[in-house]
This record gives structure tokens, C-alpha cells and sequence, in this order.
């Protein structure tokens, strides 16, 4: 067939592109215009350079609450990576118990965040809520209104009742790939379990769960709306995560020009530790190969 | 290494078999010599991976035992079985380098080290993959993988048979013949008892000593290669072997002839007259263009020229009759055609008859 040459294939790519320029570009022109800029309202704008940045870089309230989201990504990530793989183990490979397995692991996924926050923020008060009754019951003195590590451990049961599904999810379907001659040579060749487990499962797994690891460390970082609502940052300041600061600056104070200043920064330590993890694991890749 | 034997051996796959048609693998009774390499032949769906996996230990038979030399291994797991075996897809174990892989099966028997290297490295000569052997096994080729998945097997001193599962499905055409010799050498070199399953009869044939013919959950006949070929015991077995099989052709047989469509062939013994359905296998190699006494007139459908020689495709009336033919001669418009005599085999209900003594 004769190829045609022209450029019209650039119409075709025309509104992606004029989505993703409204969706994304340009409010993110307007994040790093303010951030540079100084503004007292009736839009009048005045030039402040890296002023924003030099703030909140020094700040230690952003210290602090940048130490927080690492802390709480990292607690997610060392949770959820090993209890998830855990779980998918455990499920059954066919029968009926198979989709009774996964309709009750991908429920907790289809539950709106917000919810999953005023869910565990019922389930946890220890007047009314199941969980928080029980443990004072129980003669533990839990509030996470209160006690800082209350609130977070809240806060990390909470996220992995909501997200180790994920996880599970992946691994699973890593696992129903591997072909039944596997298990048999390995029968064979008198694998142990774990032997079982660690030379043919995990490599078997192993791209699945480097998006398992990407996508939970990419959404505890960013984590929001659950902690918000349970705890709503506090008690104090021992639950606010950047991403609660940030919207504490902008809506909460008002401070347009540190909030976009901070948003960048944000956006780029993401982006950042988003790039040095795809890196390593596409090198790793690639020399194993 | 071990004789096995399969003692009245049939498995189903439903919890309570009724009928005959309920049994995947119907009752096999043989005794496999030691040292000998045996190929289950047959189409897809006949039974003989059933037959293997319950050799392997995969499946428990629902009737009969298993036994490898004189230890009843019926109940017994794979892994204390001391098999080992191939499967159609290479096995290996991805992270670890090629020598590793072949280390493996003795590390988990807690083979001492001085042992496993010794026996690492013999298995990697034997089997030619010393260049590779640092080399991590996941970025090899698939007869390479094959080879390693073999090797597995070959380095354990404890292995009583391998068993093949058409193991050279995924390798290239090329490599697949290089490979099939190499394995048939190793065979020959250390004597272990192979058991082979395969659906392609050249690799059956080139490969076996003997090979066990399967059909619809059935043992039909267990022979050398040259047994299949001149005295296949089922009509089956002469229409599964050879290229194109042998021709089957209703006939009704007395004495020393038969009657095919009103002609008369000369068998080369003698029948009694036999009750039920009647047929005369030959095979096209046995078949010769002669208009002389006897002959048979065929029309003739196509003539497919391969070279070395040339298939003449045509029928006796309504039943398909292949000659193969030497090159160089032409066809007759309207050929007629003779059967070697004592190459003519009689079938009764689509099973071999011998003549009378």
C-alpha cells in the first residue's frame, strides 16, 4: 500500500492537546505565575522573585510536614507491599471461592476517599464508634483526637484497609499468570515454599508489584482527603501531611504566593522521586535481562 | 534408573466413573525396561499427558499402581518419586544464573557442596551450555532453556526416569533437530529411562525405542518403529504413522484373497473367513502402478510432486487410495495398480488379524 505523507495527523492529536493545556498547563502557568508574585487582591500583583520559595524552603513547618509524608508513605509502602503479596498468596487460584475473593477485595476500592474518612472517623470515636468503644472497653485509653500516635495509627489502618487491595490485586494477577509447569518442576526439583515463593513468585510479580510500589507510594504521598476528615490534620499539627499544609496555606490563610511556591515544590519532589524509581527499576531491568 | 511398571493403570477425571467413556486414560497394563526411551504417541485429547502426569505423580490413577522397580510409588508425591522431567514450555528460574539453575534441584536435597559443583559442571559439558554457564538464564533462547530444564534432570544421580512433555513445541525448526539428536546421543551415553510425549510421529519415531501408540484413552499398540510401520495393530495406527498413512479399504477377505470393490488382491497368507468388518491395510509405499494380472483400476484426484518422489492421490471407487511413487515415470491417463502381497495386512473391526499358521 502506498504510505501518504502529510500532517494531518496533527488535527487528530489537536484536542488532547487543548484538554490537557486547559486541564493542566495552564493552571499550572498560573501556580508558578503566583508563586513568584506578590498579591494584596483587587488583582494587583507585585514581583517578588524567589521570596516565596526562600520561605518555604526554610520554614520548618514545611520541614516538618514533609518529614511527616515521607514517614507516612514509607510506614504505607513497608504495610501494604508485604501484607498485600501476603494476601494474594492466600487467595484461591479457581473455584467459586475466586470471585468471592475479589469482589470482597476490590470493595474497599470502590468506596469515594471522603467516605472511607468519615467511615473510620465513626468506626474510631470512642462514644458512638465500634472500634473506639471497643478499645476503651478493652481498658485502652485511644482517642485520635487527642493522642498523636492514635491519630496516625488511625490514619495507617485506615489507609491499608482502604488500599492493600490494590496491591492484592496486582499480585494476583502476577500469580494467575505463572503456569502450572512452574509449581510442577518446582514439585520436581524439591523447592521448599519459600524456595517456591522467592525464585518463582516474586520475579514472576516483579513488574506488577513495581506499579503496586509506584502507584501506593504516589498516593500516600499525596495522601488528602482521609486523614482531613478523620483528624483534620491534627491533633495539633501531628497529621498534617504536605498536602493538608498546602491547602491549610492557600484556602485556610490565604497565602497565594507561599502555597504555589509550595505546590511546586511538592510537585517537583514527586516528580523527582517518581523518575528516580522508574530509573532504577527499568536498569534493573535491564541488566537482568 | 528403574523398570516401570504400570499395573492396570486407568484414571477418570469424574468423582465416580460409570461407563467406559468416563475413563480419560482407559486400563494400561506394560512394563517399561530400564534404560530404554519410550514415546507416547497420539493425537491431541488421547490420554498420554494424563499417562504421564500419573508416571510423574501429578495425577493418582483411579485404578491400578505405579511401580519403579519393586517400590509401589502409587500414593507417592512427585517429589519423592526421583523423577524428572521436561515440560513443553522451558522452566527455568528466572533470577538465577545458568549453573544456579542446575544447582538447585541438589541444593534442596542438601547435597554437599563439593558434590553439586562436581556434578554442575559435568552436567554443564554434557550438555554444552559452558559458555553460558555464568550467564543468568532468563535472556537465553528457548532450546538453550530446554536444555537447562533438562539438565535439572540429568544432574541429579537419583533420577529414575525423564519424562518429556513435548518438550520441542516452542523451539525453531532448526534447532528443534539438533536438539532431538543431541538428546538422543545422551540417551544412548548414560543409559536413563525416557519417556517422551509427543503428537509428531518423526519425532516419536527417530527418537524411541519403542513407542507407545495412543487413541481415544486407549494403549493400540506398543512397538519398535519398524513394528508400526509394516504391522500396524490398528487401523489407527497405520493411519496415524507415515506420511500419507496407510490405506484402509473395505474388503471381504477368504483364503489367501480379497475382494476390494469386486477385484480380486492376493493376500500374501492365508485368512480364515472372518465374521464382522473387513478390511485390507497397505501402504502407499506399497503400492505400485501395473496394469498386469490382478491390478486394480484407481482414478486419480491429484499428484503431489515432493522431489525425492511423488504422492499420487486418488481413489478405488469411493474409498481414497495414496500411492507413493519413484520420479520419472509418467501416470496413465486411467492407471490401474497391484499391492505388494506381503505387505497387505487384514483387519478385523479395525484390528490386526493373523493368518493361520
Amino acid at each position: 500500500m502506498e504510505k501518504t505523507w502529510n500532517n494531518k495527523a496533527w488535527f487528530m492529536v489537536l484536542p488532547v492537546l487543548l484538554l490537557v493545556a486547559f486541564s493542566a498547563v495552564i493552571p499550572l502557568m498560573t501556580v508558578v505565575n503566583y508563586s513568584v508574585q506578590d498579591t494584596f487582591g483587587n488583582n494587583e500583583f507585585f514581583w517578588a522573585g524567589t521570596e516565596w520559595f526562600e520561605e518555604v524552603l526554610s520554614s520548618s513547618r514545611f520541614h516538618d510536614a514533609l518529614l511527616r509524608t515521607i514517614a507516612f508513605s514509607a510506614i504505607i509502602l513497608a504495610i501494604e507491599i508485604p501484607l498485600g503479596i501476603l494476601i494474594a498468596l492466600t487467595m484461591p487460584r479457581k473455584g467459586w471461592g475466586v470471585p468471592v475473593c475479589l469482589v470482597l477485595m476490590s470493595l474497599p476500592l470502590l468506596i469515594p476517599w471522603n467516605v472511607v474518612g468519615t467511615i473510620w472517623q465513626l468506626f474510631g470515636r470512642t462514644d458512638i464508634g465500634l472500634l473506639g468503644r471497643m478499645l476503651t472497653g478493652l481498658g485502652i485509653d485511644y482517642n485520635y483526637g487527642r493522642n498523636p500516635f492514635d491519630a496516625w495509627a488511625t490514619i495507617i489502618v485506615m489507609d491499608v484497609w482502604h488500599w492493600t487491595s490494590l496491591v492484592v490485586l496486582l499480585c494476583y494477577a502476577g500469580l494467575v499468570s505463572i503456569p502450572e509447569a512452574y509449581y510442577q518442576a518446582a514439585k520436581i526439583d524439591g523447592a521448599s515454599r519459600w524456595s517456591v515463593f522467592r525464585f518463582i513468585e516474586l520475579p514472576k510479580m516483579n513488574r506488577v508489584l513495581q506499579i503496586a510500589i509506584l502507584l501506593r507510594f504516589m498516593d500516600s504521598f499525596m495522601i488528602y482527603t482521609e486523614p482531613f476528615v478523620v483528624t483534620g490534620g491534627g491533633p495539633g499539627s501531628a497529621t498534617t501531611f504536605l498536602s493538608i499544609d498546602l491547602v491549610k496555606t492557600a484556602v485556610g490563610q490565604f497565602d497565594l504566593g507561599p502555597a504555589a511556591a509550595m505546590s511546586i515544590i511538592y510537585f517537583m519532589i514527586i516528580l523527582l522521586l517518581s523518575w528516580v524509581f522508574f530509573t532504577v527499576t527499568t536498569q534493573a531491568g535491564e541488566d537482568r535481562s | 534408573m528403574s523398570r516401570i511398571t504400570l499395573d492396570h493403570i486407568a484414571h477418570s477425571y469424574l468423582p465416580s466413573p460409570k461407563t467406559e467413556a468416563d475413563f480419560a486414560l482407559k486400563e494400561v497394563h506394560q512394563v517399561w525396561e530400564d534404560g530404554s526411551a519410550y514415546a507416547l504417541l497420539g493425537p491431541s485429547g488421547c490420554g498420554k499427558t494424563t499417562l504421564l502426569n500419573i508416571i510423574s505423580g501429578l495425577i493418582t490413577p483411579s485404578h491400578g499402581r505405579v511401580v519403579f522397580g519393586e517400590r509401589d510409588v502409587t500414593l507417592l508425591p512427585t517429589e519423592a518419586r526421583n523423577i524428572a522431567q521436561v515440560f513443553q514450555f522451558p522452566v527455568i528460574y528466572d533470577t538465577m544464573t545458568v549453573a544456579e539453575n542446575l544447582a538447585f534441584p541438589l541444593k534442596n536435597r542438601k547435597v554437599p557442596q563439593a558434590e553439586i559443583d562436581r556434578r554442575v559442571a559435568e552436567t554443564i559439558e554434557m550438555l554444552g551450555l559452558g559458555p553460558m554457564a555464568r550467564r543468568k538464564a532468563r535472556g537465553l533462547t528457548a532450546d538453550q532453556k530446554q536444555k537447562i530444564s533438562l539438565g535439572r534432570g540429568l544432574v541429579r544421580s537419583d533420577v529414575n526416569a525423564i519424562l518429556f512433555d513435548e518438550p520441542l513445541t516452542v523451539i525453531d525448526p532448526h534447532m528443534k533437530w539438533q536438539l532431538r539428536s543431541q538428546l538422543k546421543q545422551l540417551h544412548r551415553r548414560y543409559g536413563f529411562t525416557m519417556v517422551y510425549v509427543t503428537h509428531d510421529q518423526t519425532e516419536a519415531l527417530t527418537f524411541a525405542d519403542k513407542v507407545v501408540v495412543m487413541y481415544a484413552g486407549e494403549v493400540v499398540q506398543v512397538g519398535t518403529p519398524a513394528e508400526l510401520f509394516e504391522r500396524p495393530k490398528h487401523t489407527f495406527v497405520g493411519y496415524f504413522i507415515g506420511s500419507p498413512g496407510m490405506n484402509v479399504l473395505p474388503a471381504e477377505v477368504a483364503g489367501d484373497r480379497a475382494v476390494v470393490g469386486g477385484h480380486a488382491v492376493a493376500l500374501g497368507q492365508h485368512y480364515r473367513p472372518q465374521p464382522g468388518r473387513t478390511e485390507i491395510g497397505v501402504r502407499p509405499e506399497f503400492v505400485r502402478l501395473d496394469d498386469g494380472a490382478g491390478s486394480l483400476p484407481i482414478s486419480v484426484r491429484s499428484v503431489e510432486d515432493i522431489g525425492r518422489y511423488r504422492i499420487l492421490r486418488g481413489a478405488i471407487g469411493p474409498h481414497e487410495l495414496n500411492a507413493v511413487l519413484p520420479e520419472g515415470r509418467a501416470i496413465p491417463a486411467s492407471p490401474r495398480v497391484v499391492f505388494d502381497p506381503a505387505r497387505v495386512n487384514v483387519y478385523r473391526d479395525a484390528h490386526l488379524v493373523e493368518a493361520e499358521a
